[in-house]
């Protein structure tokens, strides 16, 4: 790639920066390249000018050791009370993040950013806390060592001879807004260290005083004075990008790093990381699989230094592929990149004679890519890894499956070799060692191989039954068959190997697809969720749990039976509100054993998945493969989510529009016969009217309360149906009973109207509820007294297979045509009866009570003219006909 | 409130009600029927006034503000076998069933119509009665129904009908409760035993059995009315509105 002008993309990262770091606190770090150079000293002061000028500061840690000119200079400045934290019956203490948090200074010191947290806080490192700290707007100065910063580790280890444990990741160090050096010259910084100026734990000593060894400080100091200069560099680069001063641009660089199960596979990524900070590169982490030939251990090893490479920023990916040098240099190329770093191989010369060496080839080929080679001692105390794992039974098995099989050839040779020559014979024998490979794979097809010559030696070639080869002929065939055997089994065994990890990677591609296709196929989020882990549990052994934020913004559960403890929700927390991974082989919180993989829609942030491994840790590939899960969930969730917002507005709509009809419809129904009352009351209580005018008068107050209850009472229905409080109390009832007692409840309005009740005996009773049932039949009578004034209503009732079917009907003038369903909407009046009044809740409750049984209504018009109303009511068995009935009348 | 008590003869009513507004109906209702009035508008008060005025029937409105309804029916019954009749609103099936099942001996619900309640006021006064006098004339009439109780004869319309022995003892517990409700606990427990008192669709299935010997139409019952959700009650004869 020779792109020489600035990426776009790029740009727009940095605009993103600079308007993220507006909101978020800036971090300012005094570097040192030694304990003693006065770091915290160098931060107070500033810390002093800064609080003269009127800023608010808090010191948040500082470590004064007991050196009284730096303890002079925290006079004055406010200090965060620090937590006690219990640990194994000891109290420790430790910074306070919480309180920081809610303090809110504007400033906060915080010492030793590579400090480990003691357990049971919220992070392993101070240096997560300084990014929350940051996040929340809170601008910290901190101080580091160039020994912590985790690119150099292994730099300073062979300088000074020390391992140092805490580390910053790199990534910190990149992050920060300024980095101060603090400098000291080595011979200032040792008269310090002579005049006990320079705080030295007693415990560690001795191991110190080698390191304050003035060459070990020069060392130090150097690589601290070029960590800043590249800083430099990279500020003076983003100020030209930022200002649009033309200058030649630095050919875009990609590097790639080949990584294997060796643990000098972490030195090479650390190097590869240098060299890519260096020149500002990505860099992608590459392994490649050669199907079968790794044990499980080996894959464990490669998982964790991919995950490491991953942690310092690198894009890692596993290909599979036979020949590796062809494999890794086809992915170079296919990713423009520019150069491959490889290890020193430390194989021994004569396995290179046969197999050829591997970075030889990568070289030969690597045409314009540049290749880096980097030395990689034997680590010292690391055992080499083993490329075999001790054959265990499955093994056993395979090898004695080879030797049965070659059995089994001596037989059919045994068989055959009236009919054959000798030579022929050793055909059998490479048939069968085919087979072995093909079954059992290359180890138990050489041992294959091996019986079977022997075995054709032996019984087959004179003198038989005795090694010993009479004819110089039987050895060229005897080595042919050796050596084609061979060659038959490693290309077996590797056309079977190549199948088995094809089969694997097709189960996943599969599972993705088939994940993607269900989830498009289903709705509502529980549903979606369920479907989700469901499937993702299918891939990865281990527990799973999706979680989304619920009305209150607080993540809630929705799917997954995973057992989380508060620590591990804590980290499910933690990836929702940073939106990065969280927990296990993540930069947050990387010690837990969740994983948090925060669900990323369109409009952000919407949900998180979390998952435990069944096996303690999460592979870096099948991270891949969660990701990949998880990004498919996200979108299924957002679409869920955004149907069902719109719906419920919708259904916000509705019940406005209801409101507003119950409103017109009840101050109308209820107003009317108050104005008949209030009217006919004050007739009445006026100048005398004779007898019959005041009967008239208080008919009319009678009919008109009555009315007024009706409507009050059909209010109260609707209300207890819409509620959902209706509670059922279904009994086997028979459907006369309800008619009747429907019809008594509306003897006054019947007045001399006519009904005919058709129910015959062998209708069965049926399972309601009496009362509601009661209320159906009225309102459904009420309904034809008031629409189908002087026709003649008919009840009747029918045994059917479905159940009883009932219809309520009337001769008068029908519903209006197409409108049939309408009538049992809310506050519907039919368009044809404009004298009628009421508030149009009659049908609206039939049709709610029915569905509470678990029944419909529906209405039509018959062929005579006429409504009809029907439903159909589940039948209750007949209890026996002389149950209980004992004894004398 | 001050008891006053208005009229001189006639049965003495305690009203327990807290509303105004219905006491002021009742007291007119009831003061041209000739029936004597002492009002409560407390639960307190009511009890108070039962034992001081040593009502002939009460009238008990279940919701009142210092006490449930049901409680002040407990205690009543803790030492007077006066007659209760419920007054509730609409909608309080198991409060009236309970408020029957704890001894009331009828309800009413509002609003109701006055003619209803001097007919409710009829009946459970002389059932009272006939607690502490002989029995009633072995024959009973209503409508189209005669039973004759000493013979255990049940005739319709003039013609003689056979009931089977079940039928014809819930016949007969109906006519000692003719006029007023009978809840379906209280039918149960009477004709099939205590043990049966939960088989209501047994009550429902043999009601519809002797509706259809004893009704002209079993749709539209006259003699054998359902109280929804309640229970039963047997028209008594002169006891129409």
């Amino acid at each position: 790639m020779t792109d020489q002008r600035p990426d776009p993309d790029q740009l727009l990262a940095e605009v993103k920066a600079a308007e993220k770091s507006a909101t978020r606190g800036r971090l300012k770090i005094f570097f040192g390249a030694s304990p003693g150079v006065g770091k915290t000293y160098a931060m107070l002061e500033a810390a002093r000018a800064a609080k003269r000028e009127g800023k608010d500061i808090l010191i948040g840690v500082v470590e004064t050791h007991g050196r009284a000119e730096t303890s002079a200079l925290t006079q004055g400045l406010d200090v965060l009370p620090r937590k006690r934290v219990e640990y194994k019956g000891n109290f420790l203490e430790e910074f306070d993040l919480e309180a920081a948090l809610a303090r809110k200074p504007s400033i906060m010191l915080l010492d030793e950013l590579a400090h480990t947290n003691a357990p049971n806080c919220k992070h392993d490192k101070r240096w997560q806390d300084v990014l929350d700290l940051l996040e929340a707007g809170i601008t910290v100065w901190s101080t580091l060592n160039v020994q912590h910063v985790e690119s150099l580790n292994d730099v300073v280890a062979q300088i000074t001879g020390v391992v140092v444990r805490e580390t910053v990741p790199d990534t910190v160090l990149e992050r920060a807004d300024e980095v101060e050096l603090v400098d000291l010259p080595p011979d200032d910084l040792l008269k310090r260290l002579d005049e006990g100026k320079v705080y030295v734990p007693t415990q560690a000593k001795r191991a110190l005083q080698s390191f304050f060894r003035k060459g070990n400080l020069l060392a130090l100091r150097e690589l601290a004075l070029r960590r800043t200069a590249e800083r430099v560099n990279q500020a003076v680069d983003t100020y030209r990008r930022e200002e649009g001063i033309k200058s030649p641009w630095p050919t875009q660089q990609r590097l790639l790093v080949a990584v294997g199960p060796s643990p000098f596979s972490t030195r090479l990524i650390r190097a590869t990381r240098r060299m890519a900070a260096n020149l500002k590169a990505p860099w992608i982490a590459l392994n490649v699989e050669v199907p079968g030939r790794l044990d499980e251990n080996a894959r464990g090893r490669i998982e964790e230094n991919l995950s490491y490479a991953e942690g310092l920023g690198a894009e890692c990916t596993t290909i599979v592929g036979d020949h590796i040098a062809d494999d890794i240099l086809a992915f170079a190329r296919a990713r423009s990149v520019t150069t491959i770093v490889m290890g020193k191989p430390r194989y021994r010369r004569w396995r290179e004679l046969f197999t050829g060496s591997m970075l030889d080839e990568l070289i030969r080929k690597s045409g314009d890519i540049d290749v880096q080679v980097i030395s990689g001692d034997e680590p010292e105390g690391e055992p080499a890894p083993a490329l075999k794992t001790p054959p265990s039974l499955a093994r056993w098995t395979e090898y004695i499956g080879a030797a049965v099989i070659v059995a089994l050839c001596t037989l059919a040779g045994a068989a055959l070799e009236r009919f054959v020559a000798p030579s022929d014979l050793a055909m059998v024998y490479l048939l069968g060692v085919v087979f072995v490979s093909a079954r059992y794979g290359f180890a138990p097809s050489v041992l294959g191989s091996v019986l079977s010559v022997a075995c054709f030696n032996f019984f087959f070639i004179p003198p038989r039954f005795t090694f010993a080869v009479e004819s110089a002929n039987y050895v060229i065939t005897f080595g042919v068959m050796f050596v084609v055997g061979l060659i038959v089994s490693a290309l077996t065994s590797r056309v079977r190997r190549q199948a088995v990890a094809a089969r694997g990677r097709e189960t996943r591609t599969a599972a993705l697809y088939a994940l993607s296709r269900e989830l498009s196929a289903e709705r509502g989020e529980p549903e979606l969720a369920e479907l989700a882990v469901r499937r993702m549990q299918d891939v990865v052994a281990g527990d799973m749990a999706i979680f989304a934020p619920g009305k209150d913004g607080a993540l809630q559960r929705l799917a997954g039976k995973a057992e989380l403890s508060a620590a591990d929700l804590a980290v499910v927390q933690l990836a929702f509100e940073r939106g990065q991974p969280a927990g296990a082989g993540t930069d947050n919180l990387p010690s837990s054993r969740v994983l948090a993989l925060p669900l990323r829609g369109a409009t952000g942030n919407i949900g998180v998945a979390s998952f435990i491994a069944g096996d303690g840790a999460v592979a870096v590939d099948r991270r891949e493969l969660l990701n990949a899960f998880a990004s498919q969930t996200a979108m299924a969730l957002e679409r869920a989510q955004l149907a069902e917002k719109a719906q419920r507005s919708q259904v916000d709509a509705e019940t406005e529009r209801l409101r507003n009809a119950l409103l017109s419809s009840v101050s109308h129904d209820l107003r009317t016969p108050l104005a008949a009352i209030t009217g006919a009351t004050s007739t009445l209580l006026g100048p005398k009217t004779d007898d019959e005018t005041s009967r008239e008068l208080v008919r009319s107050i009678h009919d008109e309360a009555r009315r007024m209850n009706r409507l009050v009472n059909n209010l109260l229905d609707m209300t207890r149906l819409e509620s959902g409080q209706l509670r059922l109390r279904k009994e086997p009832v028979l459907i006369e009973e309800v008619v009747g007692s429907a019809l008594e409840a509306l003897k006054d309005q019947l007045e001399s109207r006519q009904v005919k009740i058709d129910i015959p005996p062998d209708v069965p009773p049926v399972r309601v509820d009496l009362v509601l049932m009661e209320q159906v039949i009225v309102n459904l009578v009420e309904n034809a007294v008031k629409y189908a004034p002087l026709s003649t209503i008919e009840i009747s009732a029918r045994n059917t297979p479905e159940g009883v079917l009932v219809e309520v009907a009337d001769n008068g003038p029908g519903l209006p045509p197409g409108q049939e369903e309408r009538v049992f909407d809310k506050f519907y009046r039919a368009s044809n009866a404009p004298g009628v009044r009421g508030a149009g809740l009659g049908l609206t409750i039939c049709r709610g009570i029915l569905q509470a049984h678990g029944e419909r209504i529906w209405a039509r018009n018959r062929d005579g003219g006429g409504a009809s109303f029907q439903f159909v009511l589940e039948a209750a068995p007949l209890p026996p006909e002389n149950m209980g009935d004992r004894g004398k009348p | 409130m001050t008891a006053k008590v208005t009229a001189t003869s006639g049965p003495l009513v305690l009203l327990i009600e807290d509303e105004p507004q219905v006491r002021r109906f009742l007291r007119a209702t009831l003061s041209v029927n000739n029936y004597r009035l002492v009002e409560a508008d407390t639960a307190q008060q009511g009890l108070m006034h039962a034992t001081g005025h040593n009502p002939d029937i009460v009238l008990l409105d279940l919701g009142l503000p210092d006490m449930d309804g049901l409680e002040v029916l407990k205690r009543l019954r803790e030492w007077s076998s006066v007659p209760v009749i419920v007054i509730s609103a609409r909608g309080q099936e198991q409060d009236k069933i309970n408020a029957l099942d704890h001894g009331a001996d009828d309800y009413l619900t509002k609003p109701f119509q006055a003619g209803e309640l001097l007919a409710r006021l009829r009946v459970a006064l002389r059932h009272a009665q006939s607690h502490t006098k002989e029995p009633d004339s072995p024959i009973f009439a209503v409508e189209g129904l005669k039973v004759d109780l000493a013979k255990r004869q049940v005739f319709v319309r003039g013609e003689e009908i056979h009931l089977s022995p079940l039928e014809y003892k819930l016949l007969t517990f109906l006519i000692r409760h003719a006029g007023r409700v009978a809840t379906q606990q209280q039918i149960l427990r009477e004709v099939w035993g205590p043990t049966q008192a939960d088989q209501t669709h047994y009550l429902r299935v043999y009601v519809g059995h002797l509706r259809r010997k004893i009704e002209a139409d079993s749709a539209r019952p006259q003699v054998l009315i359902t109280e929804p959700g309640v229970g039963y009650r047997l028209r008594e004869s002169g006891s129409g509105e």
